[in-house]
C-alpha cells in the first residue's frame, strides 16, 4: 500500500509537469496548426533559468520560479516575431521544419551558456519528508503538484472567461473570421508562444528541482508527445488528464514491472491510441452538420 | 460615409479582379450590391475590410474613403476599430465556441465596454440565440448560424455593417426574417449597410439605392424602383421576360437578350 501510494505521487507529480509542457503545446497547435518540436527546449530553458537565478544568484525559489515564467514570456514573444513571424502564409510543414530548428538553437543557447555537464541542483524548493497515508514522500512533490495544479486551472479559466482566452479560442478555429472581427491574428500567436514557453519553464523548473540540469531535461519534449495523442492535440483538458494518465503509468510501470518499460510504455500508448481514437479523448471530432 | 473610388484589385500580383470598381454608401441608409458569381463583390467588401492581405491579394490603385480617412491597405484590426464590419460570406461561425463566446469574440475591440447589455441587445434580436446561448454554435442550423454571425457584427457596434450573402443556403421563409432583422437594424440602430447579395429581387426590396456589378466594375446604379423596370435587370437578374410575365424556358433558346451595358 505504501509503494502504491508512493508511487502514485511519483506519477502525479511527473503527470503534472507533463501536463504542463503538453499545455503549451496545445495551444500553440490549437491556434496556429504547428507541431512545435521546440517544447522540450522551452523546458530545458526553464530548467536552467531558475538554476541561474536560485543557485548562481542566490535569489528566493518563489522569486525565481516568477522570474523564470517572466523571462519565458519574453522568450516566447522573441521567438514568435523573429522566427515565426516572417513565416506566415508558408507552408504549416515549413513551420515545424522550423521549430526543428528552434529546438537545436535553443539546446545550442543553453549549453553555450552552462556548458554540457550536467550540474547538482540542490532542492531548491522544500523538500522535508511529510507522511501521507503512511507513505513518505517529498514536500516538493506536493509543491510541484500544488503549483501544476494552479497554474492549470488559471489557464483553463483563462480560455472560458476572458475575453482574450475566447480570442485565442477563436483564431484556432477560424482565423479570418477572427480578423474580420478585429481580432490580430499576430497577437494572439505571441500570447500562444509566451504561454507555452512560460508553461514549460515553470515545468522545466519542476523537474530540475527533482532531478537536477542537464541537457536530457529536453528529452521531455518527446515525452509530450504521447501525452497530447492521448488527450488530443487541440484539447486543454485532454492535455492535462492525458499529462496525468501518462505521468501515472509510467510511475507503476516503474515500480510494479521494472524500470525501463516504463519509457516505452507511453509510446505503445501513442500507437494504440493513434489505432483506436486518433483525435484523442478530448480532441475535437471535426464537427459537420448534415 | 463610404467612397469607393476606382479601385483595383490584384490577387497574386497577376490576377485583376477590381477593375475600377467605384461606389458610394450615404450614411444611414442601405445599400444593396448585386451581381453574379465571380462578379467580384466579396472581393470589394474585402478591400473595404482589410481582409484582402491573407488572400494575397491588394488594392493597387484607386481610393477608398470612410468618414473622410484613406483606409485602403489598412490592417483588418484597425479598420474593425474605424467602425467597419463585415458579415463573412458563408456565416463562418466559431464552431466549436459556443454562441456567447461568439458573441463575446465579435465584441472584441470594444475594450472594456459593456458586454452584458449588449449581449442582451442581440438576443432582443435574436431570441432564438438567447434559448440556444450554452450551445456549441457548430451544431446550430443554417438559418441560427446566419442569426449569430449577424449578431457578432452588432457586438462590435459598427457604424457600418457589410453583409455577404446573408441569404446564402437558407430557406425562404427565414431569408426573409433575416431581411427583416437587417431593415430594422437599419431603422432603429442606425447602422448604415451594404448588402452584397445574388438574390435580386429581395435585396431590391430593402435597399435604398442599388449597385450592379460584373466583371470587376459596376455596370449599372440607380434606385430599386428604377432598376426594377431596366429590362436588362428584370431579364438577367428578375427572371421576368419583357411582358412581365416569368420566364419560360421553352422561349430562351430562341431569343436570348444581350445585356446592353456590354455594348
Amino acid at each position: 500500500m505504501d509503494l502504491f501510494i508512493q508511487l502514485t505521487l511519483t506519477g502525479l507529480t511527473n503527470g503534472a509537469i507533463l501536463a504542463l509542457a503538453a499545455l503549451g503545446f496545445v495551444l500553440i497547435y490549437k491556434s496556429s496548426d504547428v507541431i512545435n518540436f521546440a517544447q522540450g527546449e522551452f523546458l530545458l530553458i526553464g530548467a536552467y533559468v531558475i538554476y541561474a537565478m536560485v543557485v548562481q544568484f542566490g535569489l528566493h525559489w518563489t522569486l525565481g520560479m516568477f522570474l523564470t515564467m517572466v523571462v519565458a514570456v519574453a522568450l516566447g514573444v522573441v521567438v514568435e516575431r523573429l522566427v515565426l513571424r516572417p513565416m506566415i502564409g508558408e507552408p504549416i510543414i515549413s513551420v515545424i521544419m522550423v521549430t526543428i530548428g528552434l529546438s537545436s538553437l535553443l539546446k545550442a543557447i543553453v549549453s553555450a551558456i552552462w556548458g554540457n555537464v550536467p550540474r547538482a541542483f540542490p532542492s531548491f524548493i522544500p523538500s522535508e519528508p511529510v507522511s501521507i497515508l503512511g507513505a513518505t514522500v517529498g514536500e516538493d512533490r506536493l509543491w510541484s503538484i500544488l503549483i501544476a495544479i494552479l497554474l492549470l486551472s488559471i489557464f483553463t479559466l483563462f480560455f472560458r472567461r476572458s475575453k482574450e482566452g475566447i480570442a485565442m479560442r477563436a483564431v484556432a478555429d477560424d482565423q479570418q473570421a477572427a480578423l474580420s472581427m478585429g481580432i490580430s491574428v499576430k497577437k494572439i500567436f505571441a500570447w500562444a508562444w509566451s504561454i507555452a514557453a512560460a508553461t514549460a519553464a515553470i515545468g522545466g523548473a519542476l523537474v530540475a528541482n527533482i532531478v537536477g540540469v542537464s541537457g536530457e531535461l529536453a528529452g521531455f519534449g518527446l515525452r509530450v508527445f504521447p501525452v497530447v495523442i492521448l488527450g488530443g492535440l487541440d484539447s486543454i483538458p485532454g492535455a492535462i488528464v492525458g499529462g496525468i494518465i501518462i505521468g501515472l503509468l509510467e510511475s507503476y510501470t516503474g515500480g510494479y514491472i521494472g524500470q525501463g518499460l516504463n519509457q516505452v510504455l507511453p509510446f505503445v500508448v501513442l500507437i494504440i491510441i493513434l489505432m483506436l481514437r486518433p483525435y484523442g479523448l478530448f480532441g475535437q471530432e471535426i464537427i459537420e452538420r448534415v | 460615409m463610404l467612397t469607393l473610388n476606382n479601385i483595383e484589385v490584384i490577387y497574386n500580383d497577376v490576377i485583376l479582379v477590381l477593375k475600377g470598381m467605384s461606389l458610394q454608401v450615404p450614411e444611414g441608409k442601405i445599400v444593396g450590391l448585386l451581381g453574379s458569381n465571380g462578379a467580384g463583390k466579396s472581393t470589394t467588401l474585402k478591400a473595404i475590410s482589410g481582409l484582402l492581405k491573407p488572400e494575397n491579394g491588394e488594392v493597387t490603385d484607386g481610393s477608398i474613403e470612410f468618414l473622410g480617412e484613406q483606409i485602403h491597405n489598412q490592417d483588418a484590426a484597425e479598420i474593425v476599430r474605424k467602425g467597419i464590419f463585415q458579415v463573412m460570406e458563408g456565416r463562418r461561425v466559431f464552431e466549436h465556441l459556443t454562441v456567447e463566446e461568439n458573441l463575446i469574440a465579435g465584441g472584441y475591440t470594444r475594450q472594456g465596454a459593456n458586454l452584458k447589455g449588449d449581449l442582451e441587445m442581440v438576443y432582443g434580436y435574436f431570441p432564438r440565440l438567447k434559448d440556444r446561448q450554452k450551445q456549441t454554435a457548430g451544431y446550430l442550423s443554417g438559418g441560427e448560424q446566419q442569426m449569430l454571425a449577424i449578431g457578432r457584427a452588432l457586438m462590435a457596434r459598427p457604424r457600418l455593417m457589410m453583409l455577404d450573402e446573408p441569404s446564402l443556403g437558407l430557406a425562404p421563409l427565414l431569408v426573409m426574417e433575416i431581411f427583416h432583422i437587417i431593415k430594422r437594424i437599419n431603422e432603429e440602430r442606425g447602422t448604415t449597410i451594404l448588402l452584397v447579395e445574388q438574390n435580386a429581387n429581395l435585396t431590391l426590396g430593402v435597399a435604398d439605392y442599388a449597385y450592379i456589378m460584373e466583371n470587376g466594375r459596376i455596370v449599372l446604379e440607380g434606385y430599386p424602383d428604377i432598376l426594377r423596370e431596366n429590362a436588362d435587370v428584370r431579364e438577367f437578374y428578375l427572371g421576368l421576360t419583357e411582358v412581365g410575365q416569368r420566364k419560360s424556358y421553352r422561349e430562351v433558346k430562341h431569343y436570348k437578350r444581350r445585356k446592353r451595358w456590354l455594348s
